[in-house]
């Protein structure tokens, strides 16, 4: 994961509550082996015309020119402001792997369903939980003002208007922690690699039945 | 006094980063079930990294979104949802982990399998790179959904990072009035808390309404735990939950099972134990619900209305109304009975067990669908509900209804296979999201029981289930 840095992005509003992980990639896509090129395909059935399917030749399909997305003067928006409950629905990471690769970095929204909000974070992807207010204002000086962005500084827990009015957030200390120095949440697991043996073996010892092996159809202990 | 919640959570904790009691925390996973829309990803990562599955026999894996439903003897047609599947296969193989194939008569939606083979035992955490993994807290499990970061965490690690919850106690008391299913309570449940009422909570249902349903019941309540915004849904160990599991392939024998049932009996709140907050509801109040929106929280009674947005004050509520309305095709104040329908589906990880398909046979026996319904189907949740089905006659009911009867998989509730809707078709779906496109590209979803999607095969149109069982 690479390290999160203090950045000034261009910010694009969309003025949603409930969207969700199907809205933002929806489930051809999920056919994938692969990890990466979902940007192409986020808010696939808002952002095109056409039906969307994997492998399709971007460069021929129909583009929707009511999508908020799709208008020139958010291009290369690297903030996204959403409303409550963002990314209900499924698991799949994808979905911020398609937020992620389409070139955000930081998802502002009053609220957040809790896998989404999850797996942001294992990817580096930064979910930023702001008063709906707020959201109400960064949504409404977004369409007003062209070229809007913010500054986001994660060590700080800021976001920082053109006007230089600053929000403070908050985030887990140690979610920052891994945001900021990028690290391999694996890799800190098992630094206690001792402590989950021994866990394991007291739990064998206290609850056997849960460690049956299952081999084939056979069960042995 | 504990909450069920507390004991489970407390039992799992590795390690913690701090003091602080809601601070991260390691936490061991007993379960890991695994299919093969969310694994590829993690299982190549986990050897780009050079480690291996900590416990491979923590790990049961499965094909269920992209299998075909139709006759499965020359493959998947697809090649992309065949290289998926294949994927599984060879990762499985690889590390020697327990998988169920496509055409094994063991092979079925992950969250009916998990169950059914007693690999899902209480006491246990339970976690799956799938959000209706919440269905196995009916078993008095810890049982949520994760991302493939995670899937890759807990095979490299046997553990997640994770964060406690804030606990949430649904109680129903009372009886069920007849032609009222759990689906309606979670249903009802939804309208009442809404899509993020959940959100940040463990739920735990409690109730005698909860203790008089059977573990299919339970399953599909806790299933949707999560379309409340709620991670995790579990309901208290009891007879009904002992009972189920004794003699499973997977579940303990002998001595080893009277020392799990000791322990079993323990995995419920303490009597004086405290939630963060309670909802109750009346089992007498509830009646069989449908959804007319695009989110589950948009719901309804059957003998209600669609909701019209010049009520509405909030604004942004009333414009996501009216966009919901304009996507579901449906015109302010018409009464649900009178909306029509094109397609029925019977299946999915919240309706597709045996009790679910009994329910949907027992209305349909000897009655024909309505020249209007397209296609309704019954898609099992494994092979071994298909076949206890075929035992009983259920096949036959259904297909002499003009149902057709397919092979088991997740199917329409999200059309990761052949079977989808096509745009402007509507469908009385027994699944658990109704959001745009899910069940393909402008399809429209409504959500009800398995007895009220069988009802409205018959009509055509949704109908009250209790005229039908009268």
């Amino acid at each position: 994961m690479e390290k999160f840095e203090q950045f000034k992005g261009i910010v694009a509003p969309l003025d949603r509550a409930n969207v969700d992980t199907d809205a933002i990639i929806p489930k051809q896509f999920l056919k994938s082996i692969k990890r990466s090129g979902f940007g192409q395909n986020l808010f696939d059935e808002w952002r095109y015309l056409d039906y969307g399917e994997p492998g399709k030749d971007i460069s021929l399909r129909q583009l929707n020119p009511d999508f908020i997305l799709n208008q020139p003067r958010y291009q290369g928006a690297r903030i996204l402001v959403a409303r409550d409950n963002f990314g209900c629905g499924s698991s799949r990471e994808h979905a911020p792997w398609a937020l992620q690769d389409y070139g955000f970095a930081v998802i502002i929204a009053p609220s957040f369903a809790d896998i989404f909000y999850n797996n942001c974070f294992k990817i580096g992807l930064l979910p930023i939980v702001s008063e709906a207010s707020i959201v109400d204002r960064l949504i409404r000086d977004t369409l007003e003002t062209d070229g809007y962005r913010l500054e986001v500084n994660l060590d700080a827990q800021t976001v920082t208007t053109p006007s230089g009015e600053i929000h403070r957030f908050e985030v887990d200390s140690f979610r920052k922690h891994c945001l900021l120095n990028g690290l391999d949440e694996i890799g800190l697991t098992l630094q206690h690699a001792d402590k989950i043996r021994t866990f394991e073996m007291n739990r064998r010892d206290r609850q056997p039945w849960l460690f049956l092996q299952q081999n084939g159809d056979k069960l042995r202990t | 006094m504990k909450t069920l919640y507390d004991k489970l959570w407390s039992d799992h904790v590795v390690h913690a980063e701090s003091d602080d009691p809601n601070g991260m925390v390691i936490l061991y996973i007993d379960r890991h079930l695994v299919h093969e829309v969310t694994s590829p990803q993690a299982f190549e990562s986990l050897k780009l990294a050079g480690r291996k599955p900590w416990r491979t026999g923590s790990i049961l894996a499965v094909a269920d979104h992209n299998v075909p439903t139709t006759d499965r003897s020359s493959g998947i047609s697809d090649p992309v949802s065949r290289l998926q599947v294949e994927t599984l296969d060879q990762n499985c193989e690889e590390f020697a982990i327990t998988e169920f194939r496509m055409n094994d008569e063991r092979q079925g939606i992950v969250h009916v399998i998990g169950p059914e083979q007693g690999a899902t035992l209480p006491g246990m955490t339970v976690v799956c790179g799938d959000s209706h993994t919440s269905t196995h807290g009916a078993f008095a499990c810890l049982a949520f959904g994760i991302g493939t970061s995670e899937v890759e965490h807990v095979l490299a690690t046997q553990c997640l990072v994770a964060r406690k919850s804030k606990t949430m106690l649904v109680r129903v008391e009372g009886d069920l009035p007849p032609g009222v299913t759990a689906k309606d309570i979670a249903l009802a449940v939804i309208g009442e808390i809404g899509t993020a009422g959940g959100t940040g909570y463990a739920i735990e249902f409690a109730g005698s309404a909860i203790r008089s349903l059977s573990m299919e019941g339970r399953m599909t309540l806790c299933n949707m735990a999560i379309e409340a915004g709620a991670r995790a849904g579990m309901v208290g160990a009891d007879e009904v939950t002992i009972d189920y599991i004794k003699g499973r392939p997977f579940a303990p024998q002998g001595a080893l099972w009277d020392q799990a049932v000791a322990y079993w009996r323990t995995l419920k709140s303490d009597e004086d134990a405290v939630f963060d907050r309670m909802v109750e509801l009346k089992a007498v109040n509830i009646k069989p619900q449908v959804t007319w929106g695009t989110s589950p929280e948009m719901v309804t009674t059957v003998d209600g209305y669609v909701p019209d947005p010049a009520d509405i004050s909030d604004p942004t509520k009333r414009h996501d109304v009216e966009h919901a309305l304009g996507y579901m095709g449906l015109k302010p104040k018409m009464p649900i009975q009178e909306i029509t329908l094109d397609k029925v589906f019977i299946g999915s990880c919240t309706n597709s067990r045996i009790e679910d398909l009994r329910a949907a046979a027992e209305i349909v026996k000897g009655k024909r669908i309505a020249p209007n319904i397209r296609l309704a189907m019954v898609v099992p949740g494994s092979g071994l509900v298909k076949s206890m089905a075929e035992k009983e006659g259920l096949d036959k009911i259904f297909l002499s209804a003009g149902f057709e009867w397919r092979e088991p998989g997740c199917s329409m509730c999200l059309a990761m296979n052949d079977d989808r809707l096509l745009p402007g078709e509507r469908c009385a779906s027994t699944s658990n999201r109704n959001f745009e496109g899910r069940q393909g590209p402008g399809g429209r979803t409504h959500l009800v029981s398995p007895a009220m999607a069988a009802a409205a095969a018959i009509a055509g149109h949704f109908v009250d289930v209790r005229s039908f069982i009268r």
